[in-house]
Formats: structure tokens, C-alpha cells, sequence
């Protein structure tokens, strides 16, 4: 299904098909956007879902077939697929707070 | 008018076209859209933007080998699909024969959330993923501005449309992309900006309660194209815009007559009837029998075994059949055999152009000799004079060249010049024109026939009375009496008193005859008499010649023959009587 497992998801999802939080990435070729998209990404489900989560990173320049699945326009897409309903964050994910209100996420209380 | 200039696919054009294959606006535009470039099509929204851009796609794909890409931001693949169904295109098929590929873009805005910059690079990579699959030639775009409620940051979704634009003319794709009117401009978002090439811009018009499609083409860069605003409706077979300047007057004539079903009538156009593939036009006012003329003309051609299309406007078919069986017009059998369509609907159900696009596609299928329509003038009710005439000029002109004999009768008011403007308007159209009117005098009603014109013919200027009985019509001379036409009673009082007259100048000259005949036996018994006076004067003559003959033979006998008895004792004595 995917074509480009990151690191990330190989580290975090342990059992990553029953994991909590399933997230897909879309991005289009190794650009500087989509790299950022992936860094922040990474260290907010670090930060917030440690545990709970798996990325998958989809190239559309790879597999545009898959475009149409999710129904992707703008890149790069951050899906929720689990928890249900399906959310999308497009943009490179730079706003931390934005992404987690995008996601429906509340964040870990601080200690 | 451009646009009668060229024919489509006519001489090579410095622009390369890519035909759209929709009926009159490849005329208009002088060959098509423009090849490899956005065209962008907008209007209000029911106004056809769709229809348009999917019968191109899909015309493109079965007409001219060139695959199409149709991808939609506001109808489901499956929406689409069943909409075209209704006009006879098969997606589902041409999507199966990679000819076609449908894209739904779904774009929700309350799915999506918007955090630092993007692109859409996603939209470039489906549509170029699917142009690739089939290799497509053609993309629709409907409508991309459903991506403005999609997309939060329009900045970045004008810069990505001013891309995508570019983008699809690099791909050397022909695209149709749609818009919804705006307030003040073409568009709502000003699309108009990016794609500069060729705009349509489509209207939806209510006038007197009946709705118009029209079409125009703003602008057409590097290329004339027809400038008005045509109308256009969604028929059965899909879009057809009907450029008026479009035809030209160069049918094929023939020198063929047809009758009319009428034997008076034939008389009076040249004694032949009217010529085939000519238009009459019958108008009269109520109840003067323009429909059953009409009808007699239909029942003629089916007579002959030809085809006849007969549009009702007033009556029903059922209607319409018993109305001419009264009159002795049987036209049930021609319907049963085949010969004969009745089409009976009302004036206002459609607009003008509605109609007469039926009447086209039905006059393709069905392929008459003869077409009525009955009345014209309820079909050019709806609309502007001005727009009704050029209607109707196309109807006539089309039905020309497909060499279709055309009888359309027309209402008029009962004036004492029994004739309507748009009468006047729309018989410089016609070939032939027949006015129907009625007389009132004396008490009494009767229906007079003249020929006011009729094109190429030596024909009748005489009115003639027009008779109906349940055997037929028939026409027959009125009298002419001092300065008055006699029709009718009158007309009929006429012709017994000249039967009268006239029997009593037969007698007369019978009686005369037989005096002559009489004097002239007469005369021969006077000869006879005389003759045989003078024959019994010649034989008393000749008898009384015979007896003094037959006297004097007699006495010369008896002298001889005492002068033979007395021979030898007189020999003596009679020599000396013959020497003395």
C-alpha cells in the first residue's frame, strides 16, 4: 500500500495496523516542503501520541494513482484515517497548535 | 457574418481547432475551440456549462479519436454518467474503452485544515496521472472553482490555477474549464484572468415565461468567430446552437410538382401544384379551413406513398383524425401504415427553439416529402417577432435542403384585409401563399380561396369558393356579378338562374331548329311537286313525239306496201309517174 515506510512509523508502530492513530502523508518528491511536513509530524505524535501511532508517507509522484483515494489536492496531506471521521491538514505542518486542532487531538497536559 | 464565411474544417486556419462536434458551434467558431489551449466556458449555473463541456469531451473521444479527461469538483462520476445517459452517451462505456476518464474532486471544507504552505501538486499529479492513462487529448475542468470554498488560502489557489492553465497548454491538452457567472464580471472568481484564449459565455433567459438557452463567444483570440448571441438548447441528441447566418441559400431546386390534394388547388398553381421541396404558407382566420387544407396535403403525399410529418399545435391526433374524417380525409391509415407522424403538443410547452429542434430531429429521423405544421403562428406566440421570423426562416431553410415540401398554416385576425405583420413578416419566406378568408353577406358565411403568390408559376388570380362536404373539399368559381363576387347562396341562385336562363335559350333554339328543319321539307315537297309536274309534262311530250313517229312510220308502211301490190300491172304507169 505504501511506498515509502519512514523511519518513524517502522520505530513507533510497533503493531502498526492496530495502532491508534493511523496517519497518512502525502507529499509529492523529496522537497524541502514535504521534508518539513514529515520533521514536524514526527515530533508532534512524539510528543503527543508517543506510542500510539503510525505514519505512512505516500509519494504521489511514486503512486499517483493513490491521489484520487484520499481525494488529495494540495500537498503536502496529513489524513487521519483512525480515529474515524477521516481529517485532512494540508500544509507543511508548521503550526503545531493548528495541526493538533486539525487532528481533533488534546494535547498531553504538561508536567 | 464570420461565420457563413467558413464552413467547419473549411481552409486551413492559421489557429488549429479542435472540433467540437456540437451541432453549430463548430460553424460559429469557425472549426472549434482552440487546439492545446484552455477554453473557458461560463454562465449561470443550470445554463448548460456542463452539457457543454461533456459533450465535447465525449464527442472529442468517439468522433475525432481524441481521449478526454473530464475531471469535476461538483457532480460524482456517477451524476455525470446518469446525465449523459439521458442524452444517449454512454460513459460508463467510453470509460471502459479507455476513450474517456472521469475524476471526481471532492472538496470539502470542513475536512480540511490549513497550517503552513502548500500547493497543489496533487490536483497536477491526478489529472496528469490521468491524462497519461489514456492519453488524453482533451480535459474538461468543472468546475474549478469549486476550489476556492475548498481551498482557504486564495492566494495560493491563484497562483496554482495560473499554473495549472500554463501547465495544461504545455501538455498541448485542448481543456474546457467552467465558471459560474459572477456579479460584475464572467466568473465569480475571475477566471476569465488566466484563461485568455477563447470564452463562451452561456445564458439562461425567461422571456414571457418561456426559457432561452443562449451562447455567445466573448472572445476568441486569434480567430473571427460569429459574434451574436445565438440560441441554443439541450435536445435529445445533446447540445445544438443554431447559427442564423449559418446556412446559405444554395439548396439543390427541383422542377418537380406535388399536388396538393386538391384538384382545384393544383389548378390554380399552374394546374400542377406547388414545386417539391417549396413552402406554403396557408393563412386565413378562424375556421376557414387552413388545418384541413393542411391535412389534404398530408393525405396526398402519403396517397403517393411518400412520407408526411404533420406538427399539431391546436388539436390532438385523435382530434385531429376525426376532425378530417368529417370532411372525408381519412388519416388513420396512413398513421397505422407508417406513412403519416402526427406530433400534437402545445405551443408553450417549449420555447421556439425547442420546438424547432424537435421538428429537426424528427424531420432527420423520419425523412418526410412533406412536413405541416399547423398553425406556425401559435409557435412564434412565445416570442419576439424579430426572433420568431429567423426562427422560422432556419425551419424553412432546413426543411429546403433536406428537399422537404413544407405547408405551415398561419392564424390571422378577420379584418377586411385579412392579413397579420407577421404574415407579411414571414410569407417573403415562403414560395407560395394561399389566403383563406371568409365572406359574410346576405346572411350567410362562405369560404373564399385566392393564391396570393406562388414563385415560378403561372397561377390562378381568381378567388375561388372553397367547399367542404363530407366527401372532400373541392373549389369551385364563384360568379361574377356586377362588382360583387357571389359565393354561396347567392352564388348558388346565380347558377340556377343561368341553369334557367339557359334551358329556355335551349328551347328556343330547339324550336327554331325545327321550323328551319320544317321550311327546309317544305322546300323539298315544293321540288318534289314541281319535279313531278315537269316529269309528267316530259312524258306527255315524249309520248305525243312517239305517237306522231310511230303516225308518220305507219303511213310511210302503208304507202310501200300498195306500191308493192300494184307492182306489175302498175310498172308502166309507175314509171311513167317517175318520169314525168
Amino acid at each position: 500500500m505504501s511506498s515509502m515506510r519512514s523511519p518513524a512509523s517502522a520505530k513507533a508502530g510497533a503493531e502498526r495496523t492496530r495502532a491508534e492513530w493511523q496517519l497518512r502523508l502525502y507529499v509529492a518528491g523529496n522537497t524541502a516542503r514535504s521534508a518539513a511536513a514529515l520533521e514536524n509530524l514526527k515530533t508532534l505524535c512524539e510528543t503527543h501520541l508517543a506510542g500510539r501511532y503510525s505514519i505512512e508517507v505516500v509519494d504521489l509522484l511514486l503512486n499517483p494513482q493513490l491521489a484520487a483515494g484520499d481525494q488529495i489536492l494540495a500537498v503536502p496531506t496529513l489524513v487521519r484515517k483512525m480515529p474515524e471521521p477521516m481529517r485532512k491538514i494540508i500544509g507543511d505542518l508548521s503550526s503545531q497548535e493548528r495541526v493538533l486542532v486539525g487532528l481533533d487531538l488534546r494535547p498531553v497536559p504538561r508536567e | 457574418m464570420p461565420a457563413a464565411k467558413n464552413r467547419p474544417n473549411g481552409p486551413t486556419l492559421a489557429l488549429h481547432k479542435a472540433a467540437t462536434g456540437i451541432d453549430g458551434l463548430d460553424e460559429i467558431t469557425e472549426g472549434g475551440l482552440p487546439r492545446g489551449r484552455p477554453t473557458l466556458v461560463c454562465g449561470a449555473s443550470g445554463c448548460g456549462k456542463t452539457m457543454l463541456a461533456a459533450e465535447f469531451l465525449i464527442r472529442g473521444a468517439t468522433q475525432f479519436d481524441e481521449p478526454g479527461v473530464f475531471m469535476m469538483f461538483e457532480e460524482t462520476a456517477d451524476e455525470l454518467s446518469a446525465n449523459m445517459a439521458s442524452l444517449g452517451f454512454d460513459l460508463p462505456k467510453l470509460q471502459r474503452q479507455k476513450k474517456i476518464a472521469l475524476d471526481y474532486v471532492r472538496v470539502e471544507r470542513s475536512e480540511i485544515e490549513e497550517t503552513g504552505e502548500y500547493d497543489l501538486e496533487g490536483l497536477f499529479i491526478r489529472l496528469g496521472h490521468a491524462i497519461a492513462a489514456i492519453g488524453a487529448k482533451r480535459v474538461v475542468l468543472d468546475t474549478v472553482e469549486a476550489l476556492f470554498a475548498g481551498v482557504p488560502n486564495h492566494a495560493i489557489l491563484r497562483a496554482e490555477l495560473r499554473r495549472l492553465f500554463r501547465w495544461l497548454k504545455d501538455k498541448g491538452v485542448t481543456a474546457v474549464v467552467t465558471g459560474e457567472r459572477g456579479e460584475n464580471s464572467l466568473t465569480r472568481y475571475g477566471l476569465e484572468q488566466y484563461v485568455a484564449d477563447c470564452v463562451i459565455l452561456l445564458d439562461h433567459r425567461i422571456a414571457d415565461q418561456v426559457s432561452t438557452r443562449r451562447l455567445r463567444i466573448v472572445k476568441y483570440r486569434g480567430s473571427s468567430h460569429g459574434t451574436n448571441e445565438y440560441p441554443f438548447v439541450i435536445g435529445s441528441h445533446g447540445l445544438s446552437v443554431m447559427p442564423i447566418t449559418s446556412l446559405r441559400l444554395e439548396h439543390q431546386v427541383t422542377k418537380e410538382r406535388v399536388s396538393t390534394g386538391i384538384d382545384g388547388l393544383d389548378e390554380m398553381l399552374g394546374g400542377l401544384g406547388p414545386y417539391r421541396g417549396s413552402s406554403v404558407l396557408v393563412s386565413g382566420a378562424p375556421g376557414t379551413g387552413k388545418s384541413t387544407i393542411a391535412a389534404k396535403f398530408a393525405d396526398a403525399a402519403c396517397g403517393r406513398g411518400e412520407r408526411a410529418l404533420l406538427f399539431a399545435y391546436e388539436e390532438s391526433q385523435g382530434q385531429l383524425i376525426r376532425n378530417m374524417r368529417s370532411v372525408g380525409v381519412e388519416l388513420l391509415r396512413w398513421v397505422q401504415e407508417g406513412l403519416l407522424q402526427i406530433h400534437a403538443t402545445r405551443p408553450t410547452l417549449q420555447g421556439l427553439e425547442q420546438h424547432l429542434l424537435r421538428m429537426y430531429d424528427l424531420v432527420r429521423e423520419f425523412r418526410p416529402a412533406v412536413v405541416v405544421v399547423d398553425p406556425i403562428s401559435n409557435l412564434s406566440l412565445n416570442t419576439s417577432e424579430a426572433n420568431g421570423k429567423a426562427m422560422l426562416m432556419r425551419l424553412i431553410d432546413f426543411l429546403k435542403t433536406q428537399r422537404t415540401t413544407a405547408i405551415l398554416t398561419s392564424q390571422t385576425i378577420e379584418t377586411a384585409i385579412p392579413l397579420a405583420d407577421s404574415d407579411v413578416g414571414v410569407s417573403s419566406l415562403m414560395d407560395s401563399w394561399l389566403l383563406l378568408s371568409n365572406v359574410a353577406y346576405n346572411g350567410e358565411r362562405t369560404r373564399t380561396l385566392q393564391v396570393l403568390k406562388s414563385r415560378g408559376m403561372a397561377h390562378s388570380n381568381r378567388v375561388r369558393e372553397f367547399v367542404f362536404s363530407d366527401k372532400g373539399v373541392e373549389l369551385v368559381d364563384v360568379y361574377l356579378s356586377g362588382d360583387r363576387v357571389l359565393t354561396g347562396t347567392a352564388r348558388m341562385a346565380q347558377a340556377a338562374q343561368e341553369m334557367a336562363a339557359s334551358e329556355l335559350r335551349n328551347q328556343d333554339h330547339q324550336l327554331r331548329l325545327r321550323g328551319l328543319q320544317h321550311r327546309r321539307a317544305a322546300v323539298d315537297a315544293q321540288i318534289a311537286a314541281l319535279n313531278a309536274v315537269e316529269d309528267e309534262r316530259r312524258e306527255e311530250v315524249e309520248l305525243s313525239i312517239a305517237r306522231e313517229r310511230f303516225a308518220s312510220e305507219g303511213l310511210a308502211a302503208r304507202t310501200r306496201a300498195i306500191a308493192g301490190a300494184n307492182r306489175k300491172p302498175r310498172e308502166k304507169a309507175r314509171s311513167k309517174r317517175s318520169e314525168p
